[in-house]
């Protein structure tokens, strides 16, 4: 099947950005609608790849090839699977999602601000689309500049700090993981194609050596304990629709790495150095579940909860087995739609009262209902609340975990309880209870808009929740051609 | 005696020959024009720039012509490097010009001491013989030195110039013993008589050797490479920004061109000696380069330090060619070489055309809060240099990633993981203080609240130079394959 649909996923919003940029932030009402339109018209063209899509099939679908640096033998590649397709799907949707949420509230340099995120669509479309690694990087480090700018230009008091801690963190992975690119283009004898790489045969020692490169970039990425410390700075600092794009989309980026490259260019590696990886994983998930009971900031308790719930997914990726796998990418999907709606809940009130500590709030109920129902439905599918997605996710990698070793399994079930903890009593602090002040006595409550973003999202939380069968179904052949290849040695 | 003169072949030297006499004639027109007039002077040197860069175009063939004895060479390598020098001379004196009138320094020596200093690099780079290599380098400092000076009434650039000129001449002695010693051992000063005379065998090694150690401390003062970096902080900084940028773009392109003339050319057979010392400059280089430069306020002093720094990745490149007499590594490292010095003048151009953009009469835009809040004074300018910044960082889409990549590749190629591994660690640290200036541009308010002026085809030419780096980063392959093709036809 041949078809431009993925070229037009990346590049429409891209264009866009540069419209809505010329329009410029005097012609507010103009610009914003035309940057709905580009977010929604974004999203359209990504439901014909969902529609179209061969379940059956586990190789790569709307495959587009175009020779890009015959120097190097680059090519413009792209393509989907099972595994990559629902995330475009993911990101466009959110991308529509996050141009609602900044529609009245970003004052300064709105038309920046929506291209920005327009841009930064685009080129996360182009990371997951990209099976060219070369493309794949490309699109991997320039994503970083729009986020820079996001959370340097319009965030809160410490955003310079924050935004330099997030872009060279970040770089730091992914220049690593560039020489292990250009070692794996001489390695297969001059060829950037992943679906390449996936067959060169490679020694254990090189293979450890790039797994190691892999894991650094992307473990910054997901984020992994102990790279974790720039999630929560940036997270606090960034606009509202910053956090929701990095918590939703950007960390997702890193554990798709694992899955395009550490897993299936280095399966021995990854087989041997799985033990870590699965230690690490279970650091994240227990130790940074207490480090979130113990927050005061309600964005930096969300920042802690998605890295101990993105702990859960790379415990997934290393048990290897299909349950464990799937389970951990629904997971991906959940935990996009879950932070994402969180996020969006403190924005909410943070316009409201700018405030983000706890402390300052206290029986919301009272006075904003239609909110304080999404914000606990929210908050009961972060910690895992079975018909919502969260759950299924969740549920699935430790049914894997068990599965290959009890007492990992019975580790990682105790995110049930940790995430209930320090989820529900955020919850319990900020929306039930008394009236704490008169700032919060004077609150209104959510607009027609503002319940509509949260609306759509609460509703792909249940869809999710009470069935999942179309998420898993589409990823089913791809999952299980990764498991196999994985299973074969490369020595 | 002069039976045995015989009238060289002109036709390959013609655009040396044409400039040379334009010289002439703009020195002689220029003395009868008031300052009113001097548009005049202006005018007529970009028509010489224009005529040369038609000569070298129309008589450029393909084929390696000596002529003058053997002293001068005409190939595509020289008329490849000679069309980009006219081009860098050119948006100099475009840029420089309202900066000079400004400042009462638009004088005709100045047209005439860049057309000379134009006239040495093009010397040097069809330099087919020591001595050629030497009259060329000492046309093109002793222009640069009155250049440097042109202001004679600042104390800073007056010191600057002393300065120049005193380490200069220093470099230059050492050049012309270490010429001597290799004559002293392979009897003659022709480049392709000593490539010769060493394949021969017949030359003393240990001379020769030592010979090789001034030479390349002679190139690496011209490139400004650690430990022969000591003046380009200081030159770059006291000259008049103008001039700066004169010295920190085309002369690169010179530098370069001589590099390869006398190491590769001539003196290709100690390989194995000089690509160790190349490379413990390099790494010198990118690591003094990157830390200093975090510590400047000065913008001019930073992209001095930054000038070292990428001086020591195009020496990575030039350290790649040969892995145990295997030659196939080196079409592939020094066209890497050349694609980067290619990459940096262009971004070089822009960014110091940037600091010209913002100075204006009795205004030196040369600190870095001078960038602040570019952003809300002109967003495009803002864009432009962002492009710039990240471009000389190595992030993708933008040129400069395209050559740092190449030549990482060129190095890993020729086995030289661990030094590849340094570069890009050194680059992260570098990426702080280019990130730094788009803090400046875009997350602080401007201290500057006069509106940007600057002549028409100064904006359109700094807004296309930044659309090109931008553009040559999405589509690197066109200025690749001609560096690649210009060697090949070369060697």
């Amino acid at each position: 099947m041949s078809s431009n649909l993925l070229s037009l996923a990346i590049w429409l919003p891209i264009l866009g950005a540069g419209a809505v940029l010329a329009l410029g932030s005097e012609r507010r009402d103009a610009m914003r609608w035309l940057a709905l339109a580009v977010a929604v018209a974004g999203f359209l063209v990504t439901l014909p790849l969902y529609i179209g899509f061969d379940k059956a099939q586990a190789g790569m679908q709307f495959v587009e090839q175009a020779s890009w640096i015959p120097r190097f033998n680059v090519f413009y590649l792209l393509g989907v699977d099972g595994i990559s397709v629902l995330f475009i799907l993911l990101n466009s949707f959110i991308t529509v999602l996050v141009v609602l949420a900044g529609w009245t509230v970003i004052e300064e340099k709105q038309g920046q601000y929506m291209a920005a995120f327009l841009i930064m669509s685009g080129l996360m479309n182009g990371i997951f689309a990209a099976l060219d690694a070369m493309l794949f990087y490309v699109f991997f480090e320039a994503s970083l500049i729009p986020m820079y700018l996001i959370i340097g230009v319009w965030g809160g008091p410490n955003r310079v700090y924050a935004a330099f801690k997030f872009f060279l963190y970040t770089l730091l992975g992914s220049l690593l993981m560039l020489i292990a690119l250009i070692y794996l283009f001489l390695a297969s004898g001059g060829s950037f194609n992943l679906l390449d790489w996936h067959q060169t045969r490679l020694e254990l020692t090189p293979q450890i050596l790039l797994f190691v490169a892999f894991l650094v970039a992307f473990a910054v990425k997901v984020p992994m304990w102990p790279v974790h410390t720039w999630l929560p700075d940036a997270h606090v600092e960034a606009p509202t629709g910053g956090s929701v794009v990095l918590a939703a989309i950007m960390l997702k980026l890193g554990a798709y790495g694992f899955l395009r490259f550490s897993l299936p260019i280095a399966p021995d590696a990854s087989q041997y150095l799985a033990p870590l990886m699965i230690a690490l994983s279970l650091i994240a998930v227990i130790y940074i579940g207490f480090v979130a009971l113990v927050q005061a900031d309600m964005k930096k308790l969300i920042a802690y909860s998605s890295i101990s719930h993105m702990g859960f997914v790379t415990l997934g990726f290393f048990i290897f087995n299909q349950i464990g796998l799937e389970g951990a990418l629904v997971q991906m999907i959940s935990h996009g739609f879950i932070s994402g709606a969180m996020f969006l809940c403190v924005g909410v009130m943070y316009d409201r009262m700018h405030s983000r500590n706890i402390a300052d709030y206290g029986g919301v109920a009272n006075t904003m209902p239609k909110f304080a129902a999404l914000f606990v439905f929210f908050a009961m599918a972060n910690s895992g609340l079975p018909a919502t997605s969260g759950f299924v996710g969740e549920f699935m990698v430790i049914l894997g975990a068990i599965k290959f070793n009890f007492w990992v399994g019975a580790a990682a079930a105790t995110t049930l309880i940790l995430g209930a903890a320090y989820t529900l009593w955020m919850v319990k602090r900020v929306v039930f209870g008394a009236v704490a002040n008169d700032h919060v006595r004077e609150l209104t409550d959510i607009n027609s808009r503002e319940f509509l973003v949260l609306g759509l999202l609460a509703l792909a939380v249940l869809a999710m929740g009470i069935y999942p069968f179309p998420f898993t179904d589409v990823m089913h052949a791809s999952v299980d051609n990764l498991l196999k290849h994985v299973a074969v040695s490369k020595l | 005696m002069l039976q045995n003169f015989v009238v060289p072949d002109l036709y390959p030297a013609a655009p040396e020959l044409f400039l040379a006499l334009m010289i002439c004639v703009i020195l002689l027109v220029d003395v009868f024009l008031g300052q009113s007039r001097r548009w005049i002077t202006s005018l007529l040197t970009m028509v010489t720039l224009i005529g040369c860069a038609a000569i070298t175009y129309l008589t450029a063939d393909g084929q390696s012509v000596l002529t003058f004895s053997n002293m001068f060479v005409d190939d595509l390598l020289a008329d490849f490097l000679k069309l980009m020098l006219y081009f860098t001379v050119m948006v100099v004196l475009v840029y420089s010009r309202d900066y000079l009138a400004a400042r009462d320094l638009e004088r005709g020596e100045f047209y005439v001491l860049v057309l000379c200093a134009t006239l040495g690099m093009m010397v040097m780079i069809s330099a087919a013989h020591l001595l050629s290599v030497y009259i060329g380098l000492e046309l093109l400092s002793l222009s640069l030195y009155a250049l440097v000076a042109i202001d004679r009434d600042s104390s800073r650039a007056t010191e600057a110039a002393m300065k120049y000129f005193i380490l200069g001449a220093l470099a230059s002695g050492l050049l012309l013993y270490g010429m001597s010693m290799v004559y002293g051992a392979t009897g003659t000063l022709e480049i392709g008589g000593i490539a010769q005379a060493i394949a021969q065998g017949t030359a003393n090694k240990t001379v020769l050797v030592f010979g090789l150690v001034f030479l390349v401390s002679g190139i690496a003062f011209k490139l400004g490479a650690v430990p022969f970096h000591m003046w380009i902080p200081d030159v770059y900084h006291g000259a008049p920004t103008a001039i700066t940028l004169f010295i920190a773009s085309a002369p690169k392109l010179a530098a370069f061109a001589m590099a390869l003339r006398l190491l590769v050319y001539g003196l290709f057979e100690l390989a194995g000696h000089w690509q160790t010392m190349l490379m413990i400059m390099a790494m010198l280089s990118i690591a003094l380069g990157n830390l200093a430069a975090i510590a400047q306020t000065n913008i001019k002093r930073m992209l001095a330090y930054s000038a070292i720094s990428h001086m020591g990745f195009m020496l990575l490149a030039l350290m790649s060619g040969v892995v145990a007499d295997d030659r196939h590594f080196m079409i592939n490292a020094y066209s890497s070489a050349m694609y980067y010095v290619v990459a940096y003048v262009l971004m070089s151009l822009g960014s110091f055309g940037m600091i010209l953009l913002l100075s204006r009469a009795g205004h030196e835009a040369e600190h870095l809060d001078d960038f602040k809040g570019l952003n809300q004074r002109s967003p495009w300018f803002a864009a432009v240099m962002m492009v710039l910044m990240f471009s000389m960082a190595g992030i993708p889409f933008f040129v400069g990633f395209f050559a740092k990549f190449s030549v990482l590749l060129a190095a890993v190629d020729a086995g030289h993981v661990a030094v590849a591994v340094f570069a890009v660690m050194f680059s992260l640290v570098g990426a702080f203080y280019y990130l730094r200036v788009v803090k400046l541009m875009y997350f602080d308010a401007p201290t500057d609240a006069q509106p940007i002026r600057a002549a028409l085809d100064m904006r359109i030419l700094l807004s296309a130079n930044g659309v090109a780096v931008a553009l040559f980063g999405i589509f690197p392959q066109a200025i690749m394959s001609l560096c690649t093709y210009a060697l090949v036809r070369s060697m």
